[in-house]
C-alpha cells in the first residue's frame, strides 16, 4: 500500500468520490508528533514519509512491527483513516499530511480536526471529513463488526455513507477549497494570477 | 488584506515571514520547480534552529541529514537573496526568540512561519500564526496566503497573580480549563490586568502556547511595556520614525463594544503553580494537587485519560508532587529567554542539582547566551551542575541528539508533553522555569516555594 500516492506537481490530485474500506484508530488527540515524529523530518523532499507514518505506535524499538497496532493488522486496510476527535493537533508539520498520503490514505474521518492540519491536508488533496461524534461511533462499531465494511465519500454532495446500511451524513467544507479539490487546483496558481493586485496593495499602503 | 474571495478565504498580505531549515526546503523546491523568484525576499528572514546540534556548533554538523538540511537552507537563502542568521552568526537562535529580540517583530504586523509556535509574536499585538509548507511556498511566491476568517475568543485574567505564579503557570492554567482543543478555530485575545502586568517575555510565553489550546494564534494589545521592549532593537525604527510608529501602534486596541464569539474570564487569584501530568498540554493541575481519579473524568474521556497515564507510568488519584525526576530541560521558544535563565539562576544559586538529575539549559539564542554570560548566570548554572548547551530547539522536539531516554521523566519548560515528543518513550511534565529549577535541585517534583 505504501507509495500509492505519487505527486507529480504541487497542483493537487483531484478528489471526487472514493469508496473504500477503512482503518479505525479510535484514539483522541492524535497529534502530528504521533503521525510523524520529529526525528523523521530531516528530508528535503515530500516523498517517502509513509514509511514512518505512526512510527512509534507502528514499530518497536528495533524496527519490528508491533502486532497490536492496527496498521500492522492485515484485516484492516483501505484509503480511509477513521480517527478519534481532535486529529492532527500540535505541530504545523505538513509532513503529517504527506505521510498519510504517501502511505495511501486519501481521506481522514474524525469528529474534530486541528486547524493547521486541516489546511495542510486540503492543500495536498487529502480530504478531512468531519462528522458528528455519534456518526463516528457508528463507523467504529460497523468496522468492529466487519472489517470489510465499505465507506463512500462524495465530495460534490459533501456526503459520507456506510455502504451496507446506507447510513449517511453530510459534512462541511469551505466552498473555495471544495472547488480546488474537485478540480485539482492549488492556491499558488491563484496567488500568482493576482500578483499585480498584491503589488498595488503594497504601493497603496506605503 | 488584499482581497476576499466570495464564500472562501481572504488573501492576506504577510509583513514578516520567518523560515527555518525543517519546513522550508520543500517550499523552495516548489517555487524553483515553477521557475519563480521569491516575490519579496526582504520580507523573509531565516535561521537554523530545529535540528541543529547544541554542542560544538563551530564544527560541521555530524548528523548527515541535519547537515544536508541546514546546508540546503543556506543555499536557498543565498540563491534567493534572503537574510540568514545561520549557525555561528551572533543573531542565530530559535526563530520565535530572535524575531522579537532583533525588533523584526512589531505591533500590527502580519507574521507567519512554518511553525505552530509563531503565535508567540502575538504578544506584540501582531497577527501571527503557524503555517504549513505549502503556505510557505505561497508566501515565497506571492508574499500572501489564503486564510479563512477565524472566530474570536477573549480570555481575560483579572487581578493580581500570587507569588511564584509565572506566565507559564497562567497559560498552563488556561489550557487546563479550556482543554487542548478548546481554542480550535479561534484567535485568542488575552486581556485583563494580570496579563497587562506581565513583562514582554511573559506575554510571549502566554501567546506561544495558544496553539496548545488549538487556537491558531493569540495576541495582546500593545502598550507601554511593548513599546519599551521594541525601542532601540536592531531592526526597530529609530528616532522620529519610532515616535510615529508608536502613535500608530497605540491605536491597535479592541473596541470597547467589540463582540467575541467566546468570552472567558479567570480570576488571577485562582491561578496556582501548574504542572502537567498527561500527554497533552490540557492535562495540567496545581502542583499540590493529585492526578484526577477515573471517577472524576467524564466517561467518554476515560479511555484517553487512562492511555495517557499509562504512557506516563502514573496512577490516577496519586499526588503529583514527590515524583522522582530524571531530567530537567530549560529552553525552547516558550521559556528559553533571559528572564527564564535569570529565574533558574535565582533558585539554584548556591545550591547543587540532585545527583541523579541531568539538567540541560539551552538558551533560546546566541544573544541570550551572551547576555547570560555577561550577567554571570552561566557561572551560577555551571556551579550548580547544569549542562549549558548552545542555542536551538533541542530537547523540545528532540530532532537532534538532545533526547530524553525511554521511560525517563523530565520536567520541561517547553510546550508539548506528547508521547515521544522529547524522544521515543520519554515522559514529559511541562512547568515553569521556576518549577523546573526546583525539580533539578530537589530531584523530584516539588513546589519551589517549599524549597
Amino acid at each position: 500500500m505504501t507509495g500509492t500516492y505519487k505527486q507529480k506537481r504541487m497542483s493537487i490530485q483531484k478528489f471526487t468520490t472514493l469508496t473504500s474500506t477503512a482503518v479505525p484508530l479510535p484514539i483522541e488527540n492524535i497529534d502530528t508528533d504521533q503521525i510523524i515524529p520529529a526525528r523523521f523530518l530531516k528530508a528535503t523532499t515530500r516523498e517517502g514519509f509513509g514509511e514512518n507514518l505512526f512510527r512509534d505506535w507502528r514499530f518497536g524499538k528495533n524496527g519490528e512491527p508491533r502486532a497490536d497496532f492496527i496498521l500492522n493488522d492485515p484485516l484492516y486496510k483501505g484509503s480511509i483513516l477513521v480517527a478519534g476527535r481532535n486529529f492532527g493537533s500540535g505541530s504545523s508539520r505538513e509532513h503529517a499530511a504527506w505521510a498519510l498520503l504517501d502511505y495511501g490514505f486519501r481521506v481522514v474521518v474524525s469528529s474534530f480536526f486541528a486547524d493547521i492540519f486541516r489546511n495542510n491536508a486540503l492543500n495536498n488533496g487529502l480530504l478531512p471529513v468531519q462528522v458528528s461524534g455519534s456518526y463516528l461511533n457508528r463507523i467504529f462499531r460497523a468496522i468492529e463488526k466487519d472489517p470489510g465494511v465499505q465507506l463512500r465519500v462524495d465530495l460534490e454532495k459533501q456526503e459520507i455513507s456506510l455502504l451496507p446500511t446506507g447510513e449517511e451524513e453530510q459534512f462541511d467544507i469551505n466552498p473555495y477549497k471544495k472547488g480546488c479539490l474537485l478540480n485539482g487546483y492549488d492556491d499558488i496558481d491563484y496567488l500568482l494570477s493576482i500578483r499585480d493586485k498584491i503589488g498595488e496593495f503594497e504601493a497603496q499602503r506605503n | 488584506m488584499v482581497e476576499e474571495i466570495e464564500g472562501g478565504p481572504s488573501v492576506l498580505f504577510i509583513d514578516r515571514h520567518l523560515i527555518h531549515e525543517v519546513t522550508s526546503p520543500q517550499a523552495f523546491a516548489e517555487i524553483d520547480r515553477r521557475g519563480l523568484r521569491v516575490f519579496r525576499p526582504g520580507n523573509t528572514v531565516a535561521t537554523a534552529d530545529h535540528n541543529v546540534p547544541t554542542v560544538d556548533q563551530h564544527l560541521p554538523i555530524r548528523d548527515e541529514l541535519s547537515r544536508f538540511q541546514v546546508n540546503k537552507l543556506t543555499e536557498n537563502c543565498e540563491r534567493h537573496g534572503i537574510t540568514l542568521y545561520g549557525l555561528n552568526h551572533p543573531y542565530q537562535g530559535i526563530v520565535h526568540v530572535i524575531g522579537p529580540e532583533l525588533g523584526l517583530t512589531r505591533p500590527g504586523m502580519t507574521i507567519v512561519c512554518g511553525d505552530s509556535h509563531t503565535s508567540t509574536h502575538g504578544a506584540f499585538g501582531s497577527v501571527a500564526f503557524g503555517i504549513g509548507t505549502s503556505e510557505v511556498a505561497m508566501v515565497l511566491a506571492s508574499q500572501c496566503i489564503m486564510q479563512p476568517k477565524p472566530k474570536k475568543m477573549r480570555i481575560s485574567v483579572e487581578g493580581t497573580l500570587s507569588g511564584g505564579v509565572t506566565a507559564k503557570d497562567v497559560i498552563l492554567y488556561i489550557i487546563s480549563k479550556i482543554t487542548a482543543s478548546g481554542g480550535t478555530g479561534h484567535f485568542i485575545e488575552y486581556a485583563g490586568s494580570a496579563i497587562r502586568s506581565l513583562s514582554m517575555e511573559g506575554r510571549m510565553t502566554v501567546c506561544n502556547m495558544s496553539i496548545e489550546s488549538g487556537a491558531r494564534g493569540g495576541l495582546i494589545a500593545p502598550d507601554e511595556t511593548t513599546f519599551n521592549y521594541v525601542k532601540g532593537r536592531e531592526f526597530s525604527p529609530g528616532g522620529e520614525d519610532f515616535r510615529r510608529a508608536v502613535e500608530q501602534w497605540s491605536l491597535l486596541k479592541t473596541d470597547p463594544d467589540a463582540v467575541f464569539d467566546q468570552e472567558i474570564r479567570f480570576d488571577a487569584s485562582d491561578i496556582e503553580l501548574m504542572i502537567t501530568y498527561g500527554t497533552n498540554p490540557g492535562m495540567g493541575a496545581k502542583i499540590g494537587d493529585s492526578i484526577p481519579t477515573l471517577e472524576e473524568i467524564e466517561e467518554a474521556e476515560r479511555a484517553t485519560f487512562s492511555r495517557s497515564l499509562s504512557y506516563m507510568g502514573f496512577e490516577p488519584g496519586t499526588p503529583i508532587a514527590g515524583r522522582r525526576v530524571d531530567y530537567v530541560f530549560v529552553g525552547s521558544c516558550t521559556n528559553g529567554r533571559i528572564e527564564d535563565l535569570r529565574t533558574v539562576a535565582g533558585i539554584v544559586r548556591g545550591r547543587k542539582k540532585a545527583d541523579h538529575v541531568t539538567a540541560w539549559i539551552v538558551p533560546g539564542s546566541r544573544q541570550v547566551e551572551k547576555q547570560a554570560y555577561e550577567e554571570g548566570i552561566t557561572d551560577v548554572l555551571l556551579e550548580a551542575g547544569f549542562r549549558l548547551r548552545q542555542p536551538g530547539c533541542s530537547a523540545c522536539l528532540a530532532m537532534n541528539d538532545d533526547k530524553i531516554p525511554e521511560g525517563k521523566l523530565a520536567v520541561s519548560t517547553s510546550n508539548r508533553n506528547f508521547e515521544g515528543r522529547q524522544g521515543p518513550g520519554a515522559r514529559t511534565m511541562l512547568a515553569s522555569p521556576l518549577t523546573a529549577a526546583a525539580a533539578a535541585v530537589a530531584g523530584k517534583v516539588v513546589d519551589p516555594r517549599r524549597l
